[in-house]
């Protein structure tokens, strides 16, 4: 294992690899960002690969759902670039729209339409943003409902669902959209533990499939599982990153010691 | 305990006032009772002090003529009229100006109510300026600021304010062009007609259309323009025209056009603006109510703004917002009353006020008075009930 | 090829680039985030130039670059053109619009029931004052009868002053802690019937509860006024004070119990059965268990319903009674005083006044309401 130390300023691509732009998923380089004058997000620099998959980890309030939120700019940035396929955000809104369309977000709280049914939740988006035929999108809604295992919800409302199978559908929703790239905010850590491990299967086999993630999680059975790369946050700022067996056998910073001896009891 | 055998004897008998149903029905007749002997009490009050009045009781003087002019009628009014003419008058006069009301205070309530969730500083803080201001000001003394400090201080006939396209507005009232329709305006109001229907049929075939194909059509604005060159075209080829009857100042008065007195003006200003503040809160509220979240997921989803308000936020808001709208539709009607303060005619005004004054009938005019707001006030809440039982989110 | 990475030294914090900080990063975000906010900002702005001028204009005296002629000016000051508020006018006739035709040697009087509600209210709304209890009661109970007495006279030697010469801002005052007093616990009550399990309680309750939130209270003062004196047995007064304090009663109490049902309804069914395990009889477990913290939860709702009283006594001057309203209606045809903005003025006064009460008060049904949810949770 051949540990880089770099400084912010010359921070790149994990390892300096030269790489062509369409393997690359998500760039983003020295990134800033404030709340009003709390620097919550510190001199970021992330690439992210085609089918790579990537856990955060951190304390509480250390910036990963704010990472996470700017890569498809719930939350603006103030400095630095973020770059999406190839599509830098700013403020313009074809481009947001554009970088949207292809990136997927799971959310803490599921966040499903509770006036819609599960069925009207898949298809509001392929056919409102896509234009794709009602069929053609309800059909591609029990399929993915199928993945997701609970085909038979499809009638139902999201208040009539469970927990884990809610979040289910939540996947499953933007998966409809045939994202390139999914982004997982704490997808587990509002259910039961029974629930936690449907949810897991899903984002396991996903992952098998080669989808693009992004993933924060306390998981660590699911970061060791599937992880490409582990990235330790603190501060607003990337501490540490590794692959996940060296990450979790041979943690370097103070900060990650910590931390993994609080998590990993 | 060491008296065991008790516990084999047969249950004790409950004592009979201790019995909870004996007990519930023994509060029951007392309350009836009280009930009964007070309104005996008052009838039988009332009845002698009628008596000593030479007073008669009955619905009869309905049917007497009523000998009294009425200012402001909808309907044909004057002083051979009979008195259930006039509470008709007061009725409809209630009913129009909670229309016209309701229709504005809908209108200014709702933009008041986005305006104070407005990220724009200046806006949001207009809004809550307007809403503290005017709801927590009565709406008697706002209707008294309005007809006397504001249209009572209108110049005189002579002197009238002009405003644009023919409208004056004086101490009598507003007065506006009327418009004055042709015989073959017929053919206009059928093309409306017509319009509406396609305008109906474009939306289906939109639907449809997206749904098989996925492809979108502006339905609005081509609805709009649709509208526009039916009722146009329609206009052009029956040769009809409307002639408005402006109003022209005489002598004395204005005659022709549309009057409008100062009450009914100063009533409806008075209502809505009132009204309105109301109803930004709830407008407020309901769409506060609709979590953050929700707008992020359509957002993740790539829903634009457009299509995020419409298919997302605003069905779940008005599931909020339309249960306490219909009760200040209700409050508005109620409060239409207190025209009776500053003379517009409605119902309190000439039925409780002028009749019940003239006929000394008072439990009959009061009570029918009293029959038509329940009556409002049932039909709103059984609207409500549908309403409710229509929309609930399905929960577990 | 390693995608090993550790942080060696700390960024600091630093502060935001200017754009999003200060004035102009708040104005940016604020006011010009977008073309149409833009606009809006600029419409505002000429608005405000539009309207604000004229506005200070008319309210603010010549002192402090107005037009409005200050208290102890003279009516001839009102009448120039373009004068503007005439607070002269007010100051002149502020007794009338507190008192009414209260007779001025006995000011003392009602000056006292003002200090003493004052006095009695403060404690009994701060929620960190103990003894709320005996405060309760003295506020509840011993001041409205001392208040009665006191203003009434007749007894210890006072001066009797009959009704029809109270008036103004202590009428208003009055009817309305009247009317919420009263229908305290005749809320109360109706709101327990209305939860009974007993049928015939609980369909009287519901059918004076939804009649009289039916119909408009101007038409419950009329009846008060025109029909109460017929009810009575012969001979008998019925004041006309009394009578609208009847009207209004009866009709907070009614709005008063959907409020008190709203609290009764929020509570855990747990509660209920909790008391009944204890073996306390319905009083009790409504005494000491369910209304105290039924109670409590509706505070805000129980002022936001006296806000609505308090504005709404104003229609008592449509029954004759000289409550602020009709004091300042009856005093703008006062020829002394008559000048183009002497209505305007009036009005103005009133409004400001019932703005005070009113909006004092929401601020406090606002803060009870912070309160009480953030004491809620754990
Ligand atoms: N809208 C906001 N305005 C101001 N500060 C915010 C906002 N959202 C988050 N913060 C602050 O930014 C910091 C980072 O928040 P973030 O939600 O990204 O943390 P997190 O790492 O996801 O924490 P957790 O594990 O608890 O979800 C926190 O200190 C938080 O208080
Ligand atoms: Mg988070």
């Amino acid at each position: 294992m051949n540990q880089v130390s770099q400084t912010e300023s010359t921070s790149a691509a994990p390892g300096g690899m030269t790489v062509s732009d369409t393997d690359v998923a998500i760039d983003v380089v020295g990134m800033h960002k404030w709340y009003g004058d709390f620097h919550v997000l510190r001199d970021i620099d992330l690439r992210v690969m085609r089918g790579e998959r990537i856990v955060i980890a951190g304390p509480s309030g250390s910036g990963k759902s704010t990472l996470i939120r700017c890569i498809n700019r719930l939350e603006e940035h103030q400095q630095g670039q973020i770059i999406v396929n190839g599509t830098e955000l700013t403020n313009d809104l074809k481009r947001i729209d554009e970088v949207r369309r292809e990136v997927g977000m799971v959310f803490q709280h599921f966040n499903l339409f509770p006036h819609l049914t599960i069925l009207q939740n898949l298809t509001l988006a392929p056919i409102w943003v896509r234009g794709v035929p009602k069929a053609e999108a309800e059909d591609m809604a029990m399929h993915y409902l199928e993945r997701v295992k609970i085909p038979e919800q499809a009638m139902k409302f999201p208040g009539q669902l469970s927990g884990g199978q809610q979040q289910r559908v939540a996947i499953a929703r933007s998966l409809c959209m045939q994202p390139k790239i999914m982004l997982f905010d704490e997808p587990t850590s509002a259910l039961d533990p029974e629930m936690v491990k449907e949810v897991l299967e899903v984002m396991i086999s996903l992952a098998q499939e080669g989808m693009t993630m992004i993933c924060v999680t306390h998981e660590m059975g699911f970061a060791r599982q599937v992880a490409n790369r582990v990235i330790f946050m603190d501060q607003g700022q990337i501490i540490e990153q590794n692959e996940p067996e060296a990450f979790f056998s041979n943690p370097q910073h103070e900060r990650t010691k910590l931390f993994l001896s609080q998590i990993l009891h | 305990m060491a008296v065991q055998g008790n516990l084999r004897t047969a249950p004790p008998r409950t004592s009979f006032f201790n019995d909870p149903v004996v007990r519930g029905i023994i509060y029951q007749v007392v309350v009836a009772a009280i009930v009964i002997g007070f309104f005996a009490w008052i009838i039988v009050n009332t009845a002698q002090n009628l008596a000593a009045q030479n007073k008669s009781t009955g619905f009869d003087f309905l049917f007497r003529t009523a000998g009294f002019n009425i200012s402001f009628t909808l309907i044909p009014f004057d002083r051979s009229s009979y008195y259930w003419e006039a509470f008709l008058v007061g009725l409809l006069n209630t009913l129009l100006v909670a229309v016209i009301g309701i229709f504005f205070a809908t209108i200014l309530g709702f933009v008041l109510g986005i305006a104070r969730l407005s990220s724009n500083w200046l806006i949001s803080r207009f809004a809550t300026v307007y809403v503290e201001t005017i709801r927590n000001i009565p709406l008697l003394l706002q209707l008294f600021f309005w007809y006397f400090a504001v249209l009572k201080a209108m110049p005189a006939v002579r002197d009238s304010i002009s405003l644009p396209m023919g409208i004056y507005i004086n101490q009598r009232g507003l007065f506006v062009p009327k418009p004055v329709p042709d015989d073959q305006f017929v053919w206009v109001y059928a093309a409306v007609v017509l319009a509406l229907v396609l305008c109906f049929a474009l939306s289906r075939w939109a639907k449809r259309r997206l749904e098989t194909t996925g492809k979108r059509f502006p339905v609005l604005l081509s609805s709009i323009g649709l509208f526009l060159v039916v009722v146009a075209v329609g206009f052009v080829l029956s040769g009809a025209s409307v002639s408005f009857d402006m109003p022209e100042l005489q002598r004395f008065n204005f005659r022709g056009g549309l009057e409008l007195p100062p009450e009914f003006v100063a009533l409806v200003f008075g209502l809505t603006i009132y009204t309105a503040a109301f109803i930004a809160e709830n407008v407020r509220g309901g769409i506060q109510a609709v979590s953050h979240g929700q707008t992020e997921a359509a957002q993740s989803l790539g829903l634009k703004e457009g299509d995020r308000l419409r298919l997302v936020i605003v069905p779940q808001a008005m599931r909020v917002i339309i249960p306490p709208l219909t009760s200040q539709y209700l409050n508005l009607t109620k409060n239409s009353s207190l025209g009776a303060a500053i003379g517009y005619p409605e119902l309190v005004n000439v039925f409780t006020g002028t009749t019940l004054n003239q006929t000394g009938k008072a439990i009959e005019v009061i009570a029918m008075t009293m029959a038509v707001y329940l009556t409002f006030s049932l039909l709103t809440s059984a609207f409500m009930n549908w309403y409710n039982g229509r929309v609930a989110l399905v929960e577990r | 090829m390693s995608i090993a990475f550790v942080r060696t030294d700390m960024a600091p914090s630093q502060s935001p680039p200017t754009r999003s900080s200060g004035l102009v990063g708040w104005a940016r975000k604020n006011l010009f985030a977008t073309p149409v906010d833009t606009i809006f900002t600029i419409i505002g702005v000429l608005f405000l130039i539009w309207a604000v001028p004229p506005i200070y204009g008319f309210i603010f005296p010549t002192s402090l670059g107005g037009n409005a002629v200050a208290p102890g000016g003279t009516v001839e000051q009102c009448r120039v053109e373009n004068a503007g508020a005439c607070w002269a006018y007010i100051a002149a006739r502020f007794n009338f619009f507190i008192y009414g035709f209260y007779p001025i040697s006995e000011y003392w009087r009602p000056n006292i029931v003002f200090a003493m509600g004052a006095v009695l209210i403060v404690p009994l709304l701060w929620p960190a004052i103990p003894y709320k209890g005996i405060n309760a009661l003295l506020f509840f109970v011993v001041f409205p009868v001392v208040s009665f007495y006191l203003l009434n006279g007749g007894v210890f030697g006072l001066k009797p002053v009959p009704t029809e010469q109270w008036g103004g801002l202590m009428v208003t005052l009055i009817i309305s802690l009247v009317g919420i007093i009263c229908s305290i616990p005749i809320g109360i009550l109706l709101a327990l019937g209305r939860q009974s399990d007993l049928p015939i309680i609980k369909t009287l309750c519901v059918m004076f509860i939804e009649l009289w939130r039916a119909v408009p209270l101007i038409t419950v003062l009329f009846m008060a006024s025109i029909m109460l004196p017929l009810f009575m047995p012969q001979g008998m007064t019925v004041d006309k004070l009394l009578r609208a304090l009847v009207g209004v009663t009866l009709f907070a109490s009614a709005y008063l119990a959907e409020v008190v049902r709203g609290g009764l309804q929020a509570l855990p069914r747990g509660q209920y059965e909790a008391g009944a395990s204890l073996g306390l009889s319905y009083w009790k477990r409504m005494f000491f268990i369910i209304l105290p913290q039924a109670l409590k939860h509706v505070i805000p709702g129980i002022v936001n319903n006296f806000i609505s009283l308090f504005k709404d006594t104003s229609l008592v001057s449509i029954v004759g009674i000289f409550d602020l309203l009709n004091t300042v209606q009856a005093a703008s045809s006062d020829i002394d005083w008559a000048s183009p903005t002497q209505a305007v003025t009036g009005y103005l006064f009133a409004a400001f006044v019932f703005w005070i009460f009113c909006f004092a008060m929401s601020r406090y049904s606002l803060f009870m309401e912070r309160r009480l949810n953030t004491g809620h949770k754990r």
